[in-house]
């Protein structure tokens, strides 16, 4: 029963939200509290977890959030719970998005929204900097003082990927892996 | 029979590159994009920047996380129900067992200082494998000057407002149907 519920309540946070991962944590947490299935600190910490692990944040709170609530078999029935939706809509989706691929309107619509993409992806890059290469609650003071707002070991790490992608063919895995070892050293030991 | 098998192995091949793609994915499904980038574009050359990028518009207007609606999309596009399918158990099956793994013998993974540590650097790391992608998606998205005017708009109403991006692309939908319809009304 209690793995049904899983699944019906996960489903329904998979069809209503819009904008990925980080629109859901809101919904899950108000699910979570009206079934009386975890406390908000269990659940803070789960969102921790979820977001420095790696992997979509959905699917990393589903799983989490089910398997603590009933075990292996509830965190396989949230996961499902959450992924189905997407997969119901974009096959039927799909079907439409082909067939009307070529015809004039659509292509132009995308030829809009392609510029729209590249924004929320360079937007996407300040959220990751927000919680990486700027100090928590840095404000903006004069004299600006750069060591006070920005992480300095963090740009260091920042600059180097940089300069490894723009100069190499490095493959991301080996700068996600490297940058890893490097946040060890630089946050770890020093 | 051969055709079969081929089917078979190309559909094992794109479910271990998802899996790649989501064992490496760190900070949301944006991060996926440089990813999906090199494994899909680059490396198996299944398809194009282009094609990726709508599918992504796309990925972004539907509900759910972004990274299994693109996954999915991408999937069907190249091996129809099945592969839509493949490629999403392949992506969402390293999150799930990394943390039930963690659920199940580490309690919290989160508060050991190494972890931490390790963590932050890969997030340093991730913006810049981010900014690379948009800078890849701006030479292939930018064409003319109102292209430029939506790409700004974009930024700073994201960035200094609190309107959802579902609204935004909306919106710029809505204004390339009505531009659309006007040029084709002049030219008749």
């Amino acid at each position: 029963m209690t793995y049904l519920r899983l699944f019906i309540t996960f489903f329904k946070i998979g069809l209503i939200s819009f904008g990925g991962g980080y629109a859901m944590i809101p919904i899950i947490e108000d699910a979570i509290v009206k079934n009386g299935w975890l406390t908000p600190a269990d659940f803070y910490n789960i969102i921790a977890v979820s977001e420095t692990t790696p992997g979509p944040i959905a699917v990393n709170s589903a799983t989490f959030v089910g398997y603590r609530v009933a075990g292996f078999f509830g965190g396989i029935s949230a996961t499902i719970g959450i992924a189905m939706p997407s997969l119901i809509i974009i096959i039927l989706i799909s079907t439409y998005l082909f067939k009307y691929k070529d015809s004039k309107v659509v292509e132009n619509i995308f030829g809009w929204l392609r510029p729209v993409i590249t924004g929320l992806i360079i937007v996407a890059g300040f959220h990751v900097a927000k919680t990486s290469l700027i100090n928590e609650g840095a404000e903006m003071s004069i004299p600006f003082n750069i060591s006070s707002v920005f992480n300095i070991k963090g740009l260091i790490i920042f600059g180097l990927t940089a300069i490894m992608l723009g100069k190499t063919k490095i493959h991301p895995i080996l700068a996600i892996v490297g940058s890893g070892i490097l946040g060890v050293i630089l946050f770890g030991f020093f | 029979m051969t055709d079969e098998k081929n089917r078979f192995e190309f559909l094992f091949e794109m479910f271990m590159t998802f899996f790649k793609i989501g064992m490496f994915t760190f900070g949301g499904g944006y991060a996926m994009i440089p990813l999906m980038e090199e494994e899909i574009i680059h490396k198996k050359e299944w398809m194009k920047k282009e094609d990726i990028m709508d599918l992504f518009a796309v990925s972004e207007t539907v509900p759910g996380s972004i990274a299994i609606n693109t996954s999915t999309f991408i999937g069907y596009s190249l091996a129809g129900g099945v592969g839509a399918i493949t490629a999403m158990v392949g992506v969402v099956l390293p999150s799930f067992l990394i943390i039930t793994a963690i659920a199940a013998f580490f309690g919290a993974i989160s508060g050991n200082h190494m972890v931490d540590a390790a963590f932050l650097g890969i997030r340093c790391a991730v913006v810049a494998l981010i900014w690379k992608s948009a800078g890849g998606f701006f030479k292939s998205s930018i064409k003319e000057k109102k292209d430029i005017v939506l790409l700004i708009s974009t930024v700073l109403i994201l960035l200094f407002t609190s309107i959802h991006p579902v609204i935004v692309m909306a919106i710029a939908a809505l204004l390339s149907v009505l531009t659309f319809k006007l040029k084709s009304g002049d030219s008749v």
